[in-house]
């Protein structure tokens, strides 16, 4: 039995249709159907955030939403943050202060923290870390990606619009 | 870890969602915010062969204040409960649970009246519903009929709907003004289910308690409400002694399982002190509010 549904949403800005099973998860869709691979399967399950996607501007777990339900909907995945070749000023302060290790928790922590920033422009750390509660991270023990945050939101405010740096690919 | 397959129906009103229920018999399964539902069927614990998806039901996403009650549609997400003011005048005690409530991102999805409807022994709404004696409505096929929050948890995971029955709204009666509310919870992590949490309203006249509710969460195979306790604090000025006391008569009878959170007696002695630090807050609210 296979039960398929025509969607119709936009990613990152562009529009996108297809057909997918009923049972194809948000993430599946978006890392098989599209080749979208920023969001990241962790659990499976709804607990450790690496799938973090913003659907309609909010922070949703792509891995228990179902790629039907995501139907007339405006997704952002991290592959959305970058413009133009250029890193987001999150990105860029990840980059400045070693936020990431192994980087699997990123593309999440990323889209968390540019949500928290769309909707408190200048928060504090206790903020900061209650935001990010929601995604898991095993390597940096959180401190450098709430300062990275943190810097992001100065950067931000100062009016930074991704012009640090290069893009790892183009810079060696 | 992926879903089994199933057929999905996205029905645009109440009366067709109860039409594929009701056609799908056991089969049938209501998909609301899937935070519960998905997982488990990602863990192949669930295997329903068609799912509802009640979130298209437009008429069914409202959170409305109306006859001394605020209603809210089975559509409706919980994080837009949080941050809805009709909801925050009226049902303060449900605002400031929802925020125990695992974290933002699972919020944005999940809905209030899921939560009932999955009946976690451990979840947070089912005890403000049974401390707020709210009242659910179950649609079927045939009509609806309403269901007291006391009557609807019957076990872990367990309520009183039956096949082919989708809720569509909970509707929480509103506590006269100056009364105190205060949600509570012990859990080992910031937005994990609660070992123990506890649910107070208090109202005072004057200086004593003329009217109290309490019900806890993560101590028994349903969530509880502690009669007895009301019982003791009622005509009482709450001090601390007689708070205890009441904390004492609420927990003193449970025997909350073990598991990897602790040993019963543990869960005990959190549940006891929770309900002596939700008693204290209310009050104060509540002297606060009377002022
Ligand atoms: C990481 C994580 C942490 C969480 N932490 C908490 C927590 O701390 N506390 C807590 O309470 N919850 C927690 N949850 C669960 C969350 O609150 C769910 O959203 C909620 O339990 C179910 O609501 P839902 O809308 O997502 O329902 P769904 O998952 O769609 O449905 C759950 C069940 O209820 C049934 N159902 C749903 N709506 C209806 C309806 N209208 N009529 C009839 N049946 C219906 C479904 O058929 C299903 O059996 C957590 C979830 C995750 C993934
Ligand atoms: S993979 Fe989605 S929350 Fe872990
Ligand atoms: S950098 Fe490795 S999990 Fe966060």
């Amino acid at each position: 039995m296979t039960d398929r549904h025509r969607i119709a949403l936009t990613v990152n800005g562009r529009p996108c249709e297809a057909e997918v099973e009923s049972r194809r998860l948000l993430v599946d869709f978006l890392r098989e159907d599209l080749g979208l691979k920023g969001a990241h399967i962790g659990c499976e399950h709804g607990v450790c955030g690496t799938c973090t996607v913003l659907m309609n501007g909010e922070s949703i777990r792509s891995c228990i939403t179902l790629a039907v339900q995501a139907n007339g909907s405006s997704i952002l995945t991290v592959e959305g943050l970058a413009g133009d070749g250029r890193l987001h000023p999150l990105q860029e302060a990840f980059w400045d202060h070693q936020a990431l290790q192994c980087g699997y928790c990123t593309p999440g922590m990323l889209l968390r923290a540019h949500e928290l920033l769309q909707e408190n422009p200048r928060p504090t750390a206790a903020q900061v870390r209650a935001a990010i509660a929601s995604n898991l991270c095993r390597c940096t023990g959180y401190q450098f990606i709430v300062e990275a945050v943190l810097d992001a939101a100065r950067r931000l405010e100062a009016g930074a619009t991704g012009q640090g740096h290069e893009p790892a690919a183009s810079r060696t | 870890m992926k879903p089994p397959p199933f057929v999905y129906h996205a029905p645009g009103t109440v009366a067709e969602a109860a039409t594929l229920l009701h056609e799908a018999g056991e089969e049938g399964r209501v998909l609301a915010g899937g935070q519960s539902l998905i997982p488990l069927m990602n863990f192949r614990l669930a295997r329903p062969g068609h799912l509802v998806d009640i979130t298209s039901v437009r008429e069914l996403d409202y959170i409305r204040a109306e006859d001394g009650r605020l209603r809210i549609g089975a559509a409706a997400r919980q994080a837009a409960v949080e941050r809805d003011p009709a909801a925050a005048e009226r049902a303060p005690l449900l605002v400031e649970a929802l925020g125990f409530v695992g974290h933002e991102p699972i919020r944005h999805r999940g809905t209030v009246v899921g939560s009932l409807a999955h009946a976690d022994p451990a979840a947070e709404i089912p005890a403000v519903a049974l401390a707020m004696e709210a009242e659910l409505t179950a649609v079927h096929a045939q009509g609806e009929r309403r269901i007291a929050a006391s009557e609807f948890f019957t076990g872990p995971f367990s309520t009183g709907l039956e096949t082919g029955e989708l809720l569509t709204e909970v509707s929480f009666p509103v506590w006269p003004p100056g009364t105190g509310h205060a949600f509570v919870e012990f859990a080992r992590r910031h937005g994990d289910f609660a070992v123990a949490g506890a649910a107070v309203l208090l109202h005072l006249d004057g200086e004593v308690v003329d009217r109290v509710a309490i019900a806890l969460c993560g101590v028994a195979g349903t969530p509880v409400r502690a009669t007895e306790a009301e019982r003791r604090l009622l005509g009482e000025r709450p001090t601390p002694a007689v708070m205890a006391e009441a904390a004492e008569v609420a927990t003193s009878r449970l025997s909350p399982a073990s598991d990897v959170h602790g040993s019963s007696d543990y869960r005990r002695q959190v549940a006891r002190a929770y309900v002596r630090r939700a008693l204290a807050l209310a009050a104060e609210r509540a002297r606060g509010g009377t002022r």
